[in-house]
């Protein structure tokens, strides 16, 4: 799982049949200090709850399908859970 | 599986019930001289490890499935070991 930031919403105009209940999020990815790391995706919300600006983390792949209820629709990649924090060590032993 | 070491955790009150309860550890990844590769990975533990514990990372779903019991878990990524020592061979 990693973290990412919702920067936004997805409503496809159409869509397979399978992803008609399932909402889409565009999602920032980013590294453990919470800075944006590579290009964002689109996820879909298992936890149904996310929105713009909140900091969540993804699973991609075949587990992006198992998130969601119902389970097994096609997504490559959906949000497993919100971000309360995230607790680092202290950063001069992660630097060492 | 990988080596990583135990730099923080992150706090989830809203999730996926596979995770209730289960405590999500970031581990940043290590390459083959043991420094931070810049990579990380939030892994669900399985041993009880702790911050700056070199451990061993399961990133591979269905073993993931097979620890928690679970044929439908969310799961790709667990801390299943805390290595005590690495060696490389020199050369």
């Amino acid at each position: 799982m990693l973290l990412g930031r919702v920067i936004g919403t997805v409503v496809p105009a159409t869509q397979v049949a399978e992803l008609a209940a399932t909402p889409l999020l565009w999602v920032q990815p980013l590294d453990r200090n919470g800075r944006p790391e590579g290009d964002p995706l689109v996820c879909a919300d298992g936890t149904r709850m996310a929105g713009p600006g909140q900091v969540i983390y993804w699973v991609a792949s075949r587990e992006a399908a198992l998130a969601l209820d119902p389970w097994f629709v096609p997504v490559d990649d959906a949000i497993v859970g919100l971000v309360d924090e995230v607790r680092l060590y202290s950063p001069q032993d992660s630097a060492e | 599986m990988i080596l990583g070491r135990i730099a923080g955790s992150v706090v989830s009150t809203i999730h996926h019930p596979i995770v209730d309860g289960r405590k999500l550890l970031l581990a940043e990844r290590l390459d083959a001289g043991g420094r931070p590769t810049g990579g990380y990975v939030i892994a669900i533990d399985a041993i009880g490890a702790g911050f700056g514990e070199t451990v061993l990372i399961l990133d591979e779903g269905n073993g993931a499935r097979q620890i928690l019991g679970d044929a439908n878990a969310p799961v790709r990524s667990m801390v299943v070991g805390i290595v005590d020592a690495v060696e490389l061979e020199a050369g």
